[in-house]
This record gives C-alpha cells, sequence and structure tokens, in this order.
C-alpha cells in the first residue's frame, strides 16, 4: 500500500515540477499537485495507522511530513495561473525532498519512536508548518526579486508573461510569515521546555532556528520594504535549509 | 433564405473612401430598412451590409451612392457560410486592425439590435455574439493593452497590484499624457497633482481629474506624496533629475516619461524602489503585446472556424427540417385516429395506457430517421432524402 501510495504522489509532484514550466501545460500541473498531494496524504494516514507512536520522528520522516505541509500550503492559494512560477519553484524543490524523504526510509509504515505523541505533535509540527510557511514566503520572495528586476530592466514581454504584481507579492510574503513566525516560536519552546526537564544540551540544529527565528522577528518588527525584504526573507529559508538537510541529522537521533 | 454581404473594410478601402460610407446608428438603421431583412454595421473601419432576400446588386448601388463613386475595386461580396465566417471574424475581433480589439463586438451588438431582423440574420448575429465572447473568454487575445498609454497603466498595475488609492502627479498637459492619465484613472488611480508650465492649463486639467494644479518648480516637493508620475511636457531640457527624487523607504515609485525630448532623468531607473519607463519602453512592451495577440489569434481562428462549420450544419438542417415537422405531423394524426376507433370500448385507464403506448411506438420508429435526415442534410444529401421521405409517406401536399 506504501509504495502504491508513494509513487503516484512522487509523480504527481514530478509531473508538476515540468508542466508549471509552461503556461499551457499549468492545468495539467495544477492537477499533477492535487493528485500528488491527495496521494501523500493517503500515505501519511496509513503511516499514522500503523506507527507506534508519533510516525515522523525520524529526520527522514520529518521530511515527508516537511513536504506535505509545503505543497498543502501552496495549494490553498498557490495555484492560480498567476502564480504558475512560484509552483515551477516550489514543486520540483518538494519533488526533491519527497525522494529524499524515501532514500533515508521516512515514507515507510510501521515506525516506531521513543517519545510521546503528543510532544512531537506540537514540537515537530508547529515546527515543520513553520518551516513550510517560511519555504512558501522564500518562493514569494524570489519571484518578487525576479520581477522586480524584470521592471527595473524594462523587460518587453513584462506584460505577456504575467506573474503576480510586486504589492500582492511583497504583502503576501508578509502575511505567510506573520502566520509562520508564531507557529515557530511556539515549537520552539515546547522543545526548549521538553529539552530543559529532560536535561538533554543544546545542538546545531537549535541554534541555527532560534537564528532564524531571531532573523524573521527582526523582518516583522522592523517592517522593511521592497527588495530588503525579500533579502531578508531569502536569508531566513537559507537558515531553514541548513537546519532541515545539514543539521537535522543529530538532533533526530 | 439567403445570406449575403456586401462591404467594405480598411484592409480594402483607403480611408477617405471608408469615411464617405461610414454610418451613424440611425443612418446605418435606415438603410438596412431600405432592403427589408438586412443588418448594417458601421464603424470607422468598415460599413457592411447582411442581407437575407434582397439582391446583391440592389445594395451594391446603394452602397455606391452613400460613396458618390462605383465602388467594384474595394467591394467584398459573400454569401452563406464564407459571409457568416467573415462576421465571426469580424465579431471576434480577428478582422480589426488591432487583432483582438474589444469595441468591435459592441458595435456588432448594437448594429444588431438596432436591425430587429428576421430568422437568418438573428441566428447569424448571436451566433457571431457568442463566438465573440468565447474567444474573449478562451483565448488571452484581449487581455493585454494594445496602446501606449493603457500599457502605462498596465504597467503602474504591475507594480502596485490593485491602483485603488494609488495618487498620480502629472506633467504637462500633452494628450498622450493626459490619455495615460485616463487610463490610470480608469483603474481607479487618483491624479492628485497637474503641473504645467501655463498654470491656467494646468488647472483645467486639474479640474477635469478633481486634481490640484501645481507649477513646474513644486515637482520635486510633491514626490513624496505620490506612487505615480507621468510626463509628457515639450520642455527641450529634462524636468526632474535623479537628485531631486527623495529616498523611497516605504512605497516604490513608478514613473512614466512619454515626451520626447525626455523629460525625466534617465539616473532615475537606478535608484531603489523607483522605476522608470520611457516612450521607447512602452512602444517595446506594446509591440511585444501585439505580437501576443496575432499567437493568441491563431487559436481564435480555429474556434470561429468551428462555429461556421456549425453555421453550415444548421443551414442545411433548414433544407430537412420541414419534411421532417411534416413526417411527424402525419405520424400523429393517424395515430390520433386509429385512437378515436376505440372511443367508448375502453376505460379511461386503458385509453391513458393505449396513448403512452402508441406515442412511444411513434418516437422510436421515427426517431432514426429523424437522425439519419438530419445527418444526410449536412453531408449536402438533405434534400434528396426530404424529397424520398415525401414521396414515400405521400407528404408532397405539405410542402
Amino acid at each position: 500500500v506504501v509504495e502504491a501510495l508513494f509513487w503516484p504522489a512522487l509523480l504527481g509532484y514530478g509531473e508538476a515540477a515540468f508542466a508549471y514550466a509552461s503556461a499551457r501545460t499549468s492545468r495539467t500541473a495544477t492537477w499533477g499537485v492535487r493528485l500528488g498531494w491527495l496521494a501523500q496524504t493517503a500515505l501519511l494516514v496509513v503511516q499514522a495507522t500503523r506507527a507506534d507512536g508519533f510516525p515522523w520522528s525520524t529526520w527522514a520522516g520529518s521530511l515527508n511530513l516537511f513536504v506535505w505541509l509545503v505543497v498543502g500550503a501552496y495549494l490553498i492559494w498557490g495555484c492560480r495561473p498567476r502564480f504558475r512560477l512560484l509552483g515551477l519553484s516550489v514543486m520540483p524543490l518538494a519533488a526533491l525532498l519527497f525522494g529524499i524523504a524515501r532514500l533515508g526510509g521516512g515514507t515507510s509504515a510501521g515506525t516506531r519512536s521513543d517519545y510521546g505523541n503528543l510532544f512531537l505533535i506540537l514540537h515537530v509540527g508547529l515546527v515543520l508548518a513553520a518551516f513550510a510557511g517560511f519555504t512558501l514566503a522564500a518562493g514569494l520572495a524570489g519571484l518578487y526579486l525576479w520581477e522586480e528586476r524584470r521592471l527595473k530592466g524594462r523587460a518587453t514581454d513584462i506584460l505577456r508573461l504575467r506573474v503576480p504584481p510586486l504589492g500582492t507579492l511583497e504583502q503576501l510574503t508578509r502575511r505567510t510569515i506573520l502566520v509562520s513566525l508564531p507557529l515557530l516560536t511556539l515549537g520552539l519552546a515546547i522543545g526548549i521546555v521538553r529539552q530543559r526537564r529532560d536535561g538533554g544540551s543544546f545542538d546545531a540544529l537549535e541554534g541555527v532556528t532560534l537564528l532564524a527565528w531571531l532573523l524573521y522577528g527582526g523582518l516583522v518588527l522592523a517592517r522593511p520594504h521592497g527588495r530588503r525584504a525579500a533579502l531578508i526573507a531569502l536569508g531566513g529559508f537559507a537558515l531553514v535549509i541548513i537546519a532541515r538537510l545539514a543539521l537535522a541529522g543529530g538532533h533526530f537521533a | 433564405m439567403t445570406l449575403t454581404l456586401v462591404g467594405l473594410s480598411h484592409h480594402v478601402a483607403p480611408v477617405e473612401l471608408r469615411e464617405r460610407v461610414a454610418l451613424d446608428p440611425d443612418a446605418a438603421k435606415t438603410l438596412a430598412a431600405q432592403f427589408g431583412d438586412a443588418v448594417c454595421l458601421s464603424t470607422c473601419n468598415r460599413t457592411e451590409l447582411y442581407v437575407d432576400g434582397a439582391t446583391e446588386n440592389e445594395v451594391v448601388a446603394a452602397l455606391a451612392e452613400l460613396a458618390g463613386e462605383p465602388l467594384d475595386g474595394v467591394l467584398y461580396r459573400l454569401h452563406e457560410e464564407a459571409a457568416a465566417l467573415h462576421l465571426f471574424r469580424v465579431a471576434a475581433g480577428l478582422d480589426s486592425l488591432i487583432p483582438g480589439e474589444g469595441e468591435i463586438l459592441g458595435q456588432v451588438r448594437s448594429a444588431y439590435e438596432a436591425a430587429r431582423p428576421g430568422a437568418l440574420l438573428d441566428h447569424v448575429f448571436r451566433q457571431a455574439l457568442a463566438v465573440g465572447k468565447r474567444v474573449r473568454t478562451e483565448t488571452a487575445i484581449g487581455e493585454s493593452p494594445a496602446s501606449v498609454s493603457s500599457a502605462a497603466a498596465a504597467l503602474a498595475a504591475q507594480v502596485f497590484g490593485e491602483l485603488q488609492g494609488k495618487r498620480v502627479l502629472l506633467i504637462g498637459a500633452g494628450r498622450i499624457g493626459e490619455l495615460a492619465a485616463s487610463n490610470l484613472s480608469a483603474r481607479g488611480a487618483a491624479i492628485a497633482f497637474v503641473a504645467n508650465r501655463t498654470v491656467d492649463t494646468a488647472r483645467e486639467l486639474a479640474q477635469r481629474f478633481g486634481g490640484e494644479p501645481i507649477a513646474l518648480s513644486e515637482i520635486g516637493s510633491r514626490l513624496g506624496e505620490v506612487d505615480v508620475v507621468v510626463s509628457s511636457t515639450s520642455a527641450p531640457d529634462p524636468v526632474l533629475a535623479a537628485a531631486d527624487v527623495p529616498a523611497r523607504r516605504r512605497r516604490p515609485l513608478f514613473f512614466i516619461d512619454i515626451a520626447v525630448p525626455r523629460d525625466l532623468d534617465s539616473a532615475i531607473a537606478k535608484l531603489d524602489g523607483c522605476f522608470l519607463y520611457d516612450i521607447d519602453d512602452l512602444e517595446a512592451v506594446v509591440a511585444e503585446t501585439l505580437a501576443g495577440r496575432r499567437i493568441e489569434a491563431a487559436r481564435a481562428e480555429q474556434l470561429v472556424a468551428d462555429e461556421a462549420a456549425r453555421f453550415r450544419a444548421w443551414r442545411a438542417s433548414l433544407d430537412v427540417v420541414p419534411a421532417i415537422a411534416s413526417l411527424r405531423a402525419r405520424a400523429e394524426e393517424i395515430r390520433t385516429t386509429e385512437l378515436a376507433k376505440v372511443d367508448g370500448r375502453v376505460t379511461d385507464d386503458e385509453r391513458r395506457t393505449l396513448e403512452s403506448v402508441t406515442s412511444q411506438i411513434l418516437n422510436k420508429l421515427l426517431h432514426l430517421p429523424t437522425v439519419r435526415m438530419k445527418e444526410a442534410a449536412i453531408s449536402a444529401d438533405g434534400a434528396t432524402y426530404a424529397d424520398a421521405v415525401r414521396h414515400l409517406f405521400g407528404l408532397e401536399d405539405e410542402r
């Protein structure tokens, strides 16, 4: 069952990653995202029913959940034709991370967890939901910088290759971060409280995540605009990627 | 019923000739009325008469009289499907000077509504209006701006999103600048200030847009209060230097320079948060969007061709429809007569059952011949089939 759900999901995401490249096939891409996400949802349900405890407590498992959250958040409003280029940046990343999650064993069923369900649901769930939001915000910020460059450079196809206006992109980036930051705050707080109780040590992953939290917090407080805000959002995302891919192993162990 | 089109357009007739045959709506209606069942479509780019029944020569003579000279070399004369296809292309904007321009669809609608035509013209014009709408919704032919002034407004919207609440400073009272301001205003922007060398002219234009007239020397001090600057003066030197533009921390500032020589320092484009488009940039954007329209036009042509095929099928079905109606009427007459013979010998319930059963038998029996006749009509055998049915069932008298 797990195999039968993993491959359609990867196929859907992979198809979308390519089909978003052309305006003519973007509708097919959107269907790829929808069907892939449904297949992945079913996969997560199967994992949840067969697991002993929280099924995504490993590094690869959490990556699986992270991909589901990113695509889910993208599906809320990203499927509109004008956001095609956002799909072109989000879906290849989603397909790649989903593949990595499988290689790491994060898409298999029947896992065991040493932690309590509630703690993991809150800590992992909230942190990953926040990371998913920051990923989307980074996609929007990237799109902002690209469109701003085209406008500054007076690209002749500026009105033919339609993307959302700069104002809309900036506003959406900011709102996505505003929603994601409290989730990260709460997820981090729960993790830190638990760590203090159990006497664990502060690791590099937590350090980088705190740095990202400070950066996004600064962005929310200082309210920079335009190019500066987009660059900060991308800087925050770089920290998220480091936390997600480079440093995650030790923390999960 | 025969659909005939006689007309001339910008493709074949020079403007001096077109303006002589161009008619206002009332005159167009009067001209159409001369030919009984007719619709006259008259715009600055075309004058066309769609008629059902009248002779082609009468229409040609009427147009030649309007023009004051023979029109043999410039008139096109089309019939039936070719005339319908032409009308569909016109309604879709495919025959326009700028492919996909939207105004023509409204003009076709007005011409149709003014004429109140008979069945054939009513059908073809209704279909043309539907085609025009379909082309606009199913292709992107009409989405992008086709003029410098509308491109300027579209670019501003690409920076800010909604232009509602955005404030515009208009420098100079040039015609093209005013057009750009109108386009911005139509998208919700407010023309906050009008600056001009002659304050009276500035005041006049400011009053029209509900803005405030200011002197050219005040431009720099007002830049902090606006989002869009449109400049179109005839000044020989730049009216605004990059050094006069205050640093933008919170909002972008969009400059449109439509003047030749240019009014705005090109270094403004390098400032953070500032975007500058001059006339060459805008014309390049328009050229690109027009190229996009031409690509979409190829898709629209396919839609129009499909509709023309549907028109042909409809016209062909008209040959067999009277025969089908006669056949059904004859069958119903026989059924009713035979049912009358059992009156008084069956109960009400039995009567209802008989009614229902005989109706079903009739419908099932006539279904296939009806379908086959309609199919034959499309493949040009319709008249032969219709004659055969009339002969076989003795319907000749009902022609």
